[in-house]
């Protein structure tokens, strides 16, 4: 960019220097303005993206922060060698596993479900007004989803315990028995998010012809036929494409919300990659361990959003990347 | 479109509608609930049941969280967070998603790659926190701003906006002596308004409910956004964020909690309408192909 002195290049009547790196060197001297602009963004992807990536090797590393990143020893796979024979790796495979599949299994139909259910609804006051509603929990932070759930659920006067209590007579403590662990996680990422993940699904169904379902009356179909023949054709490929991006993420866990939910009565339960990686390198210091188990985490959890991409475009799908 | 009048069909709408309004009423109840015990006198609270609009009006557990400045700073945190972040997340995001949007920009497809990258893989918590430290920001709202300044997605998304606008407009600007830079503010951002509103509001959204960056970055106490001490009161019950000299010992642990809650959500409620105004849109606005 040194020829930026020159702030008359590009426009006609300026002879342009021969062959292609002249063609190369004169387009950039055209966009300078637009490279000045880059510049900001690209300085912050590198220093806040691909530094960090490349700061992943202190998982081969015994690194000490007084030593700093140069001087500390390489130790080759020692970390991922401890990571894989510590009891806590199979606990931590076999929460994530579970919290994943009880997430496709319970929590990926529902929105599914409520957008069949609100497109039914043929008074779009009735319909506006709902979908207003639904839509508020998504907006809230996890810590406040869980502490609304804290206040209901505490054996201490929370309502719901309350009313549980004068229906059976005993009371439980969801939020600490390491057996309601998972269904809280559950319940609670459905409460947050069934209504949000409608949005998807009616922007799809929105555009189909209503055409389609005057014939088909005409034809005599019932309303569930119509259901099965024009509405779910309809959303069909979004609904593979949003099952598809969370067998990409399946090991997402949604740390957050985890590491709200756990406590030392549930960590058996609920520890996961994520937490584990946090409790290990941030409160006891193990920095380079840690980094291990993260970077374990980001290669698995990239072989699975590549795997299952190409197994959208396998299944005629458009893909996503 | 009418459906036919057959008692099968008004049993279906019968049922489906009485289920909508449960799901919407589950939805909401909690927060109505939760307001309304805020506001509820201790005395009745005490009586126990559930209560959605309070009988005995009451403002003591609000007295009681104002009554150190604690909550009422980290309010001010939050909201200087969100406020400086959401700016800066604009002003980067519309920077870089200018450029990249002309198709005739040498390495652009690079650029864009390397962006579409970060999406699938990272460094992750611990290289990350190392990298913040070594900037210096730690223990500094800027930690809460600087790392999370642009959002690929959002980018991306921004970038294909950017495209849809017709090439003249940029052009007759251009003839008349701008800039590429003034192009961007005098016309592209202006046409763009509903847009960066839809943005804005996403990553106001983000920063007013973000608590994990302030557990990793920040130590001070003083510098605590409001979920990270909601989370403090609420979940873990640490922490008095009243004076506890005042004579409330009637005032229930939960009603306290209780108002904190309140005072976190307010400002997420109160832009709500503008959210649902736009953000339908905003999730439609573009795909994720480059």
């Amino acid at each position: 960019m040194k020829q930026n002195v020159s702030t008359s290049a590009g426009t006609p009547g300026i002879k342009a220097p021969r062959g292609k790196a002249g063609t190369l060197l004169r387009d950039i001297i055209r966009d300078k303005w637009l490279y000045l602009m880059l510049l900001p963004g690209v300085i912050y992807f590198i220093i806040f993206k691909y530094v960090p990536m490349y700061g992943v090797s202190m998982a081969f590393m015994d690194y000490k922060p007084y030593t700093g990143f140069l001087g500390s020893p390489w130790v080759g796979l020692k970390h991922f060698e401890r990571f894989f024979s510590e009891p806590q790796f199979g606990m931590l495979f076999r929460n994530t596993v579970i919290l994943a599949v009880y997430n496709l299994v319970f929590f990926f139909p529902m929105p599914i479900i409520l957008s069949l259910m609100l497109n039914e609804v043929r008074r779009a006051k009735f319909k506006n007004f709902v979908q207003t509603l639904i839509y508020i929990p998504h907006f809230v932070s996890w810590v406040v989803v869980v502490g609304i759930f804290y206040i209901l659920l505490t054996t201490e006067n929370g309502v719901l315990n309350e009313l549980l209590y004068r229906i059976t007579g005993e009371k439980i403590a969801f939020l600490l028995e390491a057996e309601w662990f998972r269904t809280m996680i559950i319940t609670q990422s459905i409460w947050k998010e069934i209504g949000w993940g409608t949005v998807i699904f009616l922007a799809a169904l929105a555009g189909v012809d209503l055409q389609q379902y005057e014939a088909a009356r005409i034809d005599g179909a019932s309303r569930w036929r119509q259901l099965w023949h024009i509405t779910l054709p309809a959303i069909r490929s979004t609904i593979i494409i949003l099952f598809i991006l969370r067998l990409g993420n399946f090991l997402d866990s949604g740390f957050e919300h985890i590491f709200l939910m756990i406590t030392p009565t549930n960590r058996e339960v609920g520890e996961v990659f994520d937490t584990y990686v946090y409790t290990k390198g941030m409160t006891q210091a193990q920095y380079s361990y840690s980094a291990a188990v993260g970077l374990f985490k980001s290669a698995v959890g990239l072989v699975l959003v590549l795997g299952s991409n190409w197994l959208a475009k396998k299944f005629g799908e458009e893909g996503v990347y | 479109m009418l459906q036919d009048k057959t008692i099968g069909n008004r049993i279906f709408d019968i049922i489906n509608y009485t289920l909508l309004i449960l799901i919407a009423l589950v939805c909401v109840l909690p927060f109505v609930y939760v307001l309304a015990v805020s506001f509820t006198s201790p005395a009745e609270v005490a009586r126990g049941g559930l209560i959605l609009w309070p009988k005995e009006w009451s403002l003591a557990s609000y007295r009681y969280i104002f009554s150190t400045d604690t909550l009422f700073r980290s309010m001010l945190v939050s909201i200087y967070i969100t406020v400086v972040g959401t700016f800066i997340n604009l002003l980067f995001t519309s920077l870089m998603a200018y450029p990249l949007a002309k198709a005739t920009l040498r390495g652009r497809q690079f650029i864009l790659l390397a962006v579409l990258f970060t999406m699938l893989f990272g460094g992750g918590m611990i290289p990350t926190y190392f990298v913040v430290k070594a900037m210096g920001l730690t223990n500094s709202l800027w930690s809460l701003m600087i790392p999370n300044a642009i959002s690929a997605f959002n980018l991306i998304v921004l970038k294909n906006f950017f495209q849809q606008i017709p090439d003249g407009l940029e052009d007759s600007a251009r003839i008349d002596g701008c800039t590429d830079v003034g192009v961007l503010f005098r016309i592209v951002l202006p046409l763009s308004m509903p847009a960066m509103a839809t943005f804005g509001l996403f990553y106001a959204v983000g920063h007013w409910n973000q608590f994990f960056s302030a557990i990793l970055y920040i130590n001070d106490s003083r510098l605590y956004p409001i979920q990270v001490l909601l989370r403090q009161i609420v979940i873990l019950a640490q922490g008095s964020i009243g004076d506890t000299s005042i004579d409330n010992i009637e005032i229930q642990p939960l009603t306290i909690r209780m108002a904190v809650i309140v005072f976190a959500t307010v400002p997420i409620l109160l832009v709500y309408p503008f959210l649902q105004k736009h953000f339908a849109k905003g999730v439609m606005l573009g795909s994720v192909k480059g």
